[in-house]
């Protein structure tokens, strides 16, 4: 079994090596995602686009946990999902391991995704609740012809072991098990091909609290273990200050801030990361007291529409003229801390 | 090595068969009495009409077309003029019975008459008796027979219907939920244009076509594929046609369904993990699709098997359905349209209209049942 599941582990020395001496493992430049609106009786003619993701760029290095946070729909899975080719980008390059993916198709493409696996939010819906968990976490094996039935048989019993579900529940169906289970089984699914990078949208939200925990230090061990690189989307700001090395904050598309986890919540430089901030409760009673919240101002603007210039300058509490007009570029305002906003520069 | 944290504690003694959502769903159903007897009923019924060869040829049943006991309607020369015998009166076949007018000869003229003519046989000890349990029509059919030959009709329509239509429309909906788009819209406009057409006209407009044609080949005597064709509907007693013209328009609605199923399921996120697995469209398809929505296409199928059997009704009852001489419950019926026997001979209506309510009754709760067991949307998960 090993020498089979040997086959699909990256080859060392893969991707680029970035200036701070890290390899790159994701590099994502300027994507966008367009999902078309269309219209017509029978012919049905584009007429306007909801600018989902709307030129991204971001890095993700080996090992590390990238945190992806950001208000609901303002394309954070999305952008996971493009990045995963489980949607064709509409501009920009997805590069993993130094290879551009968003042209791949066919056999390529299906190569490709034995290294890069998406864990998702909602534990009740991401289980096909007419197969048992043995075929669940088995499938990629069988999709990709590894191994026999015995071998698959058990990788498959490994894989409950290492995701802490036992193992004699191989014969059992979804809806018999509780939603920490259940995500669980989702996990062992897509770790079974052994893959080097794993999106995981949200795949707390839907817990209870209390086994929320359990997960993310699950995710935290077997990224010790396997060497796993992930990207964790989640608007639950502390469990990302806990969980990630570095956080990226989304605003309608864009990518606002970028820093690594301590930094960017001790000194957010963007206002929106600012106000977001600003509404998590922290522990300490006495900061607590002091904490004070920035209400933002109107409502999201819709992504098919975003306003001129910095998106978020119909929301901001300091726009100025220039915010109207000219769209922010990220610049390096610290060392490793980026930011795109005109006030900051 | 992560520890199994979140794992309830099981004891490894405890049984791990994990219970299957199909095996769940028989569970459920049996639940339900009223659809378990109705399946009994379905089952029963559609042994009956399967082994109706079988019970003519012991001598229970009549004959198909009833030929067999066609005998004389008026058993033991008592002179009646009601032609339909009732339920439970008795005849022998074949035998010489004295006309009427012999009671009126004095014993020389029956001398010169021939003895034979007005003499009364002996019983015949060979022969059978035949008893109408349910009665017969003016003709001597026996009704009993007719109405078991007539189940056939009646089940081969409702089951060849409903698959037609299930298979039919259940690809003709997961081609264009799951493809979606522009073939989506236009598959989809064609089923808008199609749901505009009046259904039984349609199918009555079909019957008066396929009658036509077949009448115009009889005349003109023409061989070929046509005529093949009208041969094989004639063995069939005209049910191929029957089945092309109920089949042509009733995948409508299935198609509809499936496609809502399809869209419904198409964005559940385990799709979405089989995509991103490297699975493909024919795996997700026939894996993650199909097993998902077929239960309430089945239960929508099952439901809409008595529809079928009273269209079929309703055209023989107007007699477009079967041909002249097939027994069916729709043109049993009709017997009383025909020639009368509405007050005086109710066997004549009620024996088929019995039959008829007792199989669609026992369809629709056996649709109850299947939608109670098989139909998530109605369940926890
Ligand atoms: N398949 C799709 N077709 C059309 N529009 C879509 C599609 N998927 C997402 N969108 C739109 O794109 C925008 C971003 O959606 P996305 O799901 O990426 O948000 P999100 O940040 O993940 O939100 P949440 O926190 O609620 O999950 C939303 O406005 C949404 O309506
Ligand atoms: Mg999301």
């Amino acid at each position: 079994m090993d020498k089979v599941m040997s086959d699909t582990r990256i080859e060392d020395g893969a991707g680029t090596v970035a200036e701070n001496g890290k390899r790159v493992i994701v590099e994502v430049t300027d994507l966008k995602k367009y999902f078309p609106i269309r219209s017509g009786i029978v012919f049905q003619r584009e007429v306007a686009a909801v600018k989902a993701v709307d030129g991204v760029s971001f890095r993700i290095f080996q090992g590390e946990t990238l945190g992806l946070v950001g208000e609901s729909g303002c394309g954070k899975s999305t952008t996971g999902r493009t990045i995963l080719q489980l949607y064709r980008a509409t501009a920009g390059s997805v590069k993993f391991e130094g290879q551009e993916i968003t042209e791949l198709k066919g056999e390529p493409l299906r190569k490709m995704r034995l290294r890069m696996q998406m864990v998702f939010q909602d534990p009740y819906a991401s289980l096909n609740p007419r197969m048992s968990v043995g075929r669940i976490v088995a499938e990629p094996l069988v999709i990709h012809n590894i191994g026999t039935k015995k071998e698959r048989q058990e990788r498959v019993a490994e894989l409950m072991d290492l995701v802490g579900l036992n193992p004699y529940f191989v014969s059992r169906y979804p809806h018999e098990f509780s939603g920490g289970q259940r995500q669980r089984i989702g996990l062992a699914r897509s770790l079974a091909l052994n893959p080097s990078f794993i999106v995981a949208d949200e795949p707390i939200s839907a817990l209870d609290v209390s086994i929320q925990a359990q997960v993310v230090n699950l995710l935290q061990q077997l990224q010790e273990d396997l060497g796993l690189t992930y990207l964790f989307i989640a608007h639950d700001l502390s469990m990302v200050r806990h969980l990630c090395d570095r956080v990226a904050v989304m605003y309608l598309g864009k990518i606002v801030e970028v820093a690594e986890s301590e930094e960017l919540y001790t000194n957010p430089l963007h206002p929106y990361t600012q106000a977001l901030l600003s509404a998590v409760p922290v522990p300490d009673p006495k900061v607590e007291e002091k904490r004070q919240r920035i209400i933002l101002k109107g409502d999201v603007p819709s992504p098919i529409n975003p306003p001129t210039g910095c998106n978020f300058n119909t929301r901001c509490p300091v726009s100025i003229d220039v915010c109207c007009n000219e769209d922010p570029q990220m610049v390096e305002v610290l060392p490793e801390h980026w930011v795109a906003c005109h006030r900051v520069m | 090595m992560a520890v199994a944290e979140g794992a309830e504690p099981i004891s490894l003694e405890e049984e791990q068969k994990g219970s299957n959502p199909w095996v769940d769903a028989w569970r459920l159903f049996r639940r339900n009495k009223a659809s378990l007897v109705a399946l009994v009923i379905i089952c029963a019924i559609f042994f009956i009409a399967i082994s109706a060869k079988f019970w003519t040829s012991v001598g229970l049943l009549d004959e198909r077309s009833g030929t067999g006991s066609r005998h004389s309607i008026n058993p033991a020369n008592q002179a009646r003029v009601d032609p339909y015998p009732d339920p439970g009166s008795c005849a022998r076949d074949d035998q010489v019975r004295s006309p009427y007018w012999c009671g009126w000869l004095d014993d020389d003229m029956l001398a010169t008459v021939k003895d034979s003519y007005c003499s009364y046989p002996e019983p015949d000890a060979d022969q059978q008796q035949w008893c109408y349990m349910l009665g017969a029509d003016s003709q001597g059919k026996d009704w009993l027979s007719q109405t078991v030959y007539g189940a056939q009709v009646s089940l081969a329509v409702g089951v060849v219907g409903s698959t037609m239509s299930l298979i039919v429309g259940l690809i003709y909906g997961l081609v264009s939920g799951f493809y979606g788009g522009r073939i989506d819209n236009i598959m989809m406009r064609i089923i808008d244009f199609m749901y505009g057409i009046p259904y039984l006209v349609m199918v009555i407009l079909f019957q008066v076509f396929f009658t036509e044609i077949a009448r115009e080949y009889q005349d003109s005597g023409r061989e070929g594929f046509v005529g093949f064709i009208l041969q094989i509907n004639k063995d069939m007693g005209g049910l191929l046609f029957l089945f092309v013209a109920l089949g042509l328009l009733s995948w409508i609605g299935m198609a509809r369904l499936a496609r809502g199923q399809v869209l419904a399921y198409r964005e559940k996120e385990f799709v979405e993990a089989a995509r991103a697995l490297g699975a493909s469209n024919r795996r997700i398809i026939f894996v993650h699709l199909l097993p998902n929505i077929i239960g309430p296409l089945i239960v929508a199928e099952t439901l809409a098997i008595p529809g079928y059997i009273f269209t079929e009704a309703f055209l023989s009852f107007i007699g477009l359905g079967v041909q002249p001489g097939t027994p069916s419950w729709g043109a049993m019926i009709s017997e009383v349209r025909t020639r009368g026997g509405f007050f005086s001979n109710r066997h004549i209506l009620l024996v088929p209209s019995i039959a008829l309510v007792i199989t669609t009754l026992a369809f629709n709760f056996l649709g109850d049942g299947l939608r109670d067991a098989l139909d998530p949307r109605l369940r926890g998960t």
